[in-house]
């Protein structure tokens, strides 16, 4: 057994795949192009779909709200462009479904100015009046589970919150949108942690950097206005260091219960490019109606930061970007956790932090020549797991089909799938892929039909 | 010692009694014949009859609630000689097959991308919803195939399952399985089938596949009032009424909606373009 020591401000076990972050982390953020046709999903998020407000045939200006919440779980939608709705209908979306959405054509000769709403002051607004804000404002995490965030600022009866992490860690290779975000919008950073203090009602805030984004450390802690009960702490570099659990296990050493909440630690972790785009947009009562993402890899030939509009198409951004013509794989996100692509008219959405490409050189090398073998149990991905699961057995179970056994003797749920266990074996098992079926088939099972 | 001996022999002697009194009073008079019956049944717990298990017909059949033409998986002999050994009726109860709504082989229908991966309809589902064009369609990775215990589904050259009706026992195992829920149960009777589950319509459809339904309609209105109904974009057979139109089908353009055959199997209209390419379609990321 290798002896592990446990670096400061980090966590056992994990990975250290190739970075790739120097191709885009020196390019700034720059505006992507309006495509002749945006996608708004009325899903953008776990959670209830929004209901459209448009009809077909209407004009829109860019910002106005086109889908309202459907009840707390869910959050509004607003137009990216100015422009006329073609249609709602039927669109392809990443999970594989076909999901309900508003086709936008936007104005070719607009200006595209965005409408200001009513402004939410942090000064004189009540949290709950913060929490609607936020909800109004269709602001989803963004560092890719688009979970709502005025669900997440809302902790269970009885928990107090004593510790607000703002997440810039973005461990995924490729990835640099948190990076430049926090180089350029340092401003609306602290804007938004003086919202988020406000609703959580914490004491504390630390900003979590990784090791490999120094300059962004110095920034902010230049710019960081005094007042701010504020502090930024530099994590090692190492997969996946960016995962909320593993944010507060290494920052706080509290260590979240298996199925439990950051709030049962008494912590709240918000990621960074969330918490820019509330200071943003919250003082002026806009909504979120475009993202920063990373465009890169090797299969792009302008690769870049981009803020590009919620709905704009894969295929879309490719063609602008200059994509390779033996384009083999396209990723929503970074390689390691981001979901593979397999139709090029789906657009990007709130959850989407990247567009990865690579190109049939690159695949082959990765998974020309890997055929699958058993498992030999040498354990490593037992010693790459952050939380301590057994990957070599899960998958040994996930081949036989005990997906019960799986989630009740071997804390199943508890995968977040960060990749660590495929990304190591030497075998080629593709053990996420497993891990997934199995949470389905749990899922499916745990609901009575 | 001795004590011991008395103590033992008398505790044994009062435990005794007591069996014996349990066993007296507590006894469970149990049909005979729900074990006779239940050996004649096939045993195999598949749940067709809609009841718990073989044991649960037996008992159904015993106390009068069921007859034994309840099991589709036993032979007409069989099911005769149970029905003579009750002294009951043999009970006509149709019987049921699964029936896959989706014709969409490799030959007709469009990849767009190539899944690489566990070779599972499953674990390809959640990949995006796999490679196939439609969003609908059969993913062709004989998940089905798997877990059918009685070898009804074979899966054909262009990587479509197809359903042995003989063989098939309605257990629903396949129906789980899918994870595009493309199979459902229907009576051998429902001889009009709607083929697809593509909610597209018009070029969008067909440009995914070549036999999806395009929408347009030509069934409904060429079937008898109300047996026929588009809804969401396909046609929706009403079986409670009289569905015994095979002309509905003659005049789809894309042979979507097919007619079961005792035969033959499934037949298109004459309408419907006679596919003639046997390979599968290439991929081509639109």
């Amino acid at each position: 057994m290798m002896l592990n020591i446990v670096p400061k401000d980090s966590f056992q076990n994990g990975v250290h795949p190739p970075e790739h972050k120097d191709e885009t982390s020196h390019l700034a953020i720059r505006r992507f192009a309006f495509a002749p046709q945006l996608i708004v999903p009325l899903s953008q998020h776990l959670g209830k779909p929004a209901i459209a407000v448009v009809r077909e045939g209407q004009e829109v200006v860019r910002g106005q709200t086109i889908g309202e919440p459907d009840g707390f779980m869910s959050v509004a939608m607003h137009a990216p462009a100015s422009g006329v709705v073609k249609r709602i209908a039927l669109a392809p979306s990443i999970s594989g479904t076909m999901v309900p959405s508003v086709y936008l054509q936007p104005f070719p000769a607009s200006s595209q100015e965005v409408d200001d709403g009513e402004p939410c002051d942090v000064a004189t607004a009540t949290p709950d009046e913060i929490i609607t804000a936020i909800q109004q404002a269709g602001v989803v995490g963004l560092g890719g589970a688009a979970f709502p965030t005025h669900v997440k600022l809302k902790p269970p009866d009885g928990k107090q919150l004593d510790t607000l992490i703002i997440n810039g860690v973005e461990c995924e290779p490729y990835l640099t949108t948190d990076h430049r975000v926090m180089l350029e919008q340092s401003a609306d950073i602290f804007m938004g942690v003086r919202y988020l203090l406000r609703v959580t009602g914490a004491a504390e805030v630390i900003i979590a950097i990784e090791a490999n984004k120094r300059d962004a450390e110095r920034k902010l802690t230049k710019a960081c206005p005094p007042d701010l009960p504020l502090s930024i702490r530099v994590c090692p570099v190492k997969y996946p260091q960016g995962a909320e659990k593993l944010v507060i296990k290494s920052l706080l050493g509290r260590e979240i219960p298996s199925g439990g909440l950051p709030a049962d630690v008494n912590a709240i972790c918000v990621n960074v490019a969330t918490t820019a785009e509330i200071g943003r947009l919250l003082p002026k009562g806009r909504g979120i109606q475009e993202r920063v993402i990373t465009i890169g890899g090797p299969g792009i030939q302008r690769k870049g930061n981009y803020r590009i509009p919620i709905g704009t198409t894969v295929r879309f951004a490719l063609k602008e970007t200059g994509a390779a013509d033996n384009v083999s794989r396209v990723f929503l996100g970074g390689p390691m956790m981001g979901p593979a692509v397999s139709n090029l008219d789906i657009p990007i959405t709130k959850g989407t932090s990247g567009i990865t490409v690579f190109t049939t050189a690159e695949t082959i090398e990765a998974t020309g020549h890997k055929t699958v073998y058993p498992c030999i149990h040498c354990a490593r991905c037992v010693e790459a797991c952050p939380l301590f699961l057994n990957p070599s057995y899960l998958g040994l179970l996930a081949k036989s089909e005990e997906y019960m056994q799986m989630a009740e003797e071997f804390h199943l749920m508890d995968c977040f799938e960060c990749g660590a266990c495929s990304y190591v074996c030497p075998s080629h098992i593709p053990l996420v892929q497993y891990f997934r079926l199995a949470k389905k088939m749990v899922r499916k099972l745990n609901v009575p039909a | 010692m001795l004590i011991g001996v008395m103590a033992l022999a008398t505790l044994s002697f009062l435990f005794a009694s007591l069996l014996v009194l349990a066993h007296r009073k507590l006894h469970v008079d149990e049909d005979p014949r729900i074990d006779a019956a239940y050996q004649m049944l096939p045993r195999t717990n598949c749940g067709a009859c809609g009841y718990p298990g073989c044991l649960g017909l037996a008992e159904a059949m015993i106390d009068g609630s069921a007859l034994p033409g309840k099991c589709t998986v036993i032979n007409e002999d069989e099911r005769e000689f149970i029905a003579e050994f009750l002294g009951v009726d043999v009970g006509a109860e149709e019987k049921v097959v699964a029936r896959l709504a989706c014709a969409g082989g490799t030959n007709v229908a469009r990849n767009r991308a190539r899944y690489e991966g566990l070779q599972s309809c499953r674990a390809a589902a959640l990949v995006a919803g796999g490679g196939k064009a439609c969003f609908w369609g059969c993913l062709g990775l004989a998940d089905c195939e798997e877990v059918c215990d009685v070898d009804a589904i074979v899966m054909n050259k262009h990587e479509l399952p197809v359903v042995i009706e003989d063989a098939c026992t309605a257990c629903g195992d396949c129906v789980d399985a899918c994870p595009k829920d493309l199979f459902s149960l229907h009576e051998q009777s429902h001889r009009l089938w709607v083929a697809c589950k593509n909610l597209e319509k018009g070029d969008a459809a067909l440009e995914e596949c070549e036999v999806a339904c395009d929408a347009c309609g030509k069934c409904a209105v060429d079937a008898p009032n109300g047996v026929i109904t588009m809804i969401n974009n396909l046609p929706v057979v009403d079986y409670s009424r009289k569905h015994n139109v095979k002309h509905a089908i003659d005049r789809c353009p894309t042979g979507a909606i097919v007619w079961f055959d005792a035969k033959q199997g499934p037949q298109t209209g004459r309408a419907a373009p006679k596919v003639i390419r046997q390979r599968a379609r290439n991929v081509t990321a639109t």
